[in-house]
């Protein structure tokens, strides 16, 4: 049993370590050169224009949910016609960034582990060292880079539809009119709130796509190991959304208000 | 065109025929409580080939992965071109690859490029200009006899055409020395024979130093005892004379340590008992 724990927490840190020089080495590999543009480019468009359909359906279908569940809490206390600001304020400061981080997770966390650790098990990164090419810089900086800056612009597409979705269903089934609801939207929303709603998906991407490039890198033993890793890292950031979510929250609230 | 990095003049000379290429001195490799190789030394000579035979596991393609620094020995001096390859950083062994070639069991061909931008994929990050690498990609192609695939993804193309692919792509920025990782395994014998071919053209008209692990005895042999000759502009494949087949040197891996090293005759003539029941 101790040797067991022992294996267990070696292996813990031995992850840990090899998770953080991976990003010291990516962070490195963003302010020296060689700089692969092309594929960072090319980066942007597969993981943030690729997302936009699943995180557009995300939003939009949260905030529809919100605005029904919401309009029938408030209309106990007779406020229906504060929908617009439970909506925005709940989509713009938590479940905007949330849900997009979590989608992200599966879509592209995912993906960038299995592509990686599929380079891994065909030798593909072996054959780029050996042709001197450094993978951090030629995988990993492109997908981070798009990766930490594509989450808060999905988040704000996101916001954007849930937003729009709880106008609808406040309009057509909750019976509040129109110009109500965008004038509660719009006198629940600080500068903050925005400020609060673009870091949070910029710490989530960073930590979505690191995982997935860790995971994948570290990829062992054929097809089979292929899929173990893909698993993980799905796991492993949407756990890590969720409990970077828990821990920033406080720290921007403390912050920015 | 010259592609491979420059060398100082005194390097050159000291680096010129029956000298040294590649050096092990003593080197030893284990992961966690296995051993893969056990005080292994071997000198390869500049223009000849080396092979090693083993079994699977006995650190045949380790011995690749050391030379081009994918790995660093545990023990024992590597030497690479004149320079110490087991002490240096990533960053310094970029410069040791520029004239290294390796060929990957299975190609280990990018599969997201296509077949011109595989092969061209390094002298594109040289920075040379895009005419000047697909002018190189297409006379590479033309060598190996692929000239037709240029435009196609690796996926389309059959095990035999990978390989070769992939030899296309190590060669194509002339490293002197070329290390080739199973290349004919899991191929048919026609198939594989192409790849010998290539394989002996390129040690035997473009100067390179080759080494070749596999554990395809007929593949081995046929690498060590044949040469390529150009007449008239036609290049044939025929049987090596002794001088020549001198220079293809074996060396079989036993459980970590060499267990055999000298040319094809020798490997033949042998009466050791692991030896025998391995070419049986």
């Amino acid at each position: 049993m101790a040797s067991f724990v022992d294996k267990w927490v070696k292996g813990g840190l031995l992850e840990v370590q090899e998770y953080v020089l991976l990003v010291s080495a990516a962070i490195r590999g963003m302010v020296t050169r060689p700089f692969y543009r092309r594929d960072v480019i090319e980066q942007f468009d597969t993981l943030g224009v690729g997302s936009l359909t699943v995180v557009l359906l995300t939003g939009f279908f949260t905030g529809a949910a919100l605005a029904l569940q919401s309009g029938q809490t408030l209309d106990r206390f007779g406020a229906r016609s504060l929908v617009g600001q439970l909506v925005s304020a709940s989509m713009i400061r938590e479940l905007g960034p949330v849900l997009t981080g979590l989608m992200f997770a599966g879509r592209v966390g995912s993906g960038i582990a299995a592509e990686l650790g599929s380079m891994v098990v065909t030798d593909q990164i072996n054959a780029l060292r050996a042709l001197g090419t450094d993978p951090i810089r030629k995988l990993v900086v492109p997908r981070v880079l798009a990766g930490t800056f594509m989450a808060p612009v999905l988040t704000v597409v996101a916001d954007t539809f849930g937003i729009s979705a709880g106008w609808l269903i406040a309009v057509t089934s909750l019976r509040v009119g129109s110009s109500v609801y965008w004038t509660s939207v719009r006198d629940a929303l600080y500068l903050q709130d925005a400020w609060q709603g673009l870091i949070k998906p910029l710490v989530l991407g960073f930590v979505i796509v690191t995982i997935g490039c860790h995971v994948g890198l570290r990829t062992r033993g054929g097809t089979q190991g292929v899929g173990r890793s893909t698993t993980t890292a799905v796991v492993v950031a949407s756990v890590a959304v969720i409990a970077v979510d828990f821990f920033l929250t406080p720290l921007l609230i403390a912050l920015l208000y | 065109m010259t592609i491979a990095t420059e060398r100082s003049t005194e390097l050159e000379e000291a680096l010129g025929p029956g000298s040294p290429i590649v050096v092990f001195d003593r080197v030893s490799l284990a992961f966690d409580e296995k051993v893969i190789l056990r005080e292994v030394s071997f000198t390869l000579i500049k223009g000849h080939t080396k092979v090693f035979l083993g079994a699977s596991g006995a650190g045949k393609s380790t011995i690749l992965k050391l030379i081009v620094g994918l790995l660093k020995p545990d023990s024992g001096i590597i030497w690479v071109n004149g320079e110490r390859v087991d002490i240096m950083t990533e960053e310094e062994l970029m410069v040791v690859r520029n004239d290294l070639g390796m060929v990957f069991q299975e190609g280990a061909l990018f599969d997201s490029l296509t077949v011109a931008e595989n092969v061209g994929y390094k002298l594109l990050e040289q920075g040379l200009g895009e005419d000047q690498v697909w002018r190189r990609v297409e006379e590479v192609l033309g060598f190996i006899g692929l000239a037709a695939y240029i435009d196609n993804m690796p996926s389309e193309l059959s095990g035999g055409q990978r390989r070769r692919v992939a030899i296309a792509r190590a060669m194509a920025y002339k490293p002197r020395i070329l290390l080739y990782d199973e290349p004919t395994t899991g191929l048919d014998p026609i198939t594989a024979n192409t790849v010998d071919d290539e394989i002996i053209k390129l040690r035997d008209l473009e100067g390179v130093s080759s080494i070749l692990v596999t554990h395809q005895l007929r593949d081995a042999f046929r690498v060590a005892t044949y040469e390529a000759v150009r007449e008239g502009g036609i290049v044939e494949i025929t049987p090596a004379d002794d001088e020549k087949c001198e220079q293809a040197e074996f060396i079989m891996l036993k459980d970590g340590h060499v267990h055999f090293e000298g040319h094809s005759a020798e490997l033949r003539a042998s009466t050791d008992p692991y030896i025998r029941s391995f070419l049986s």
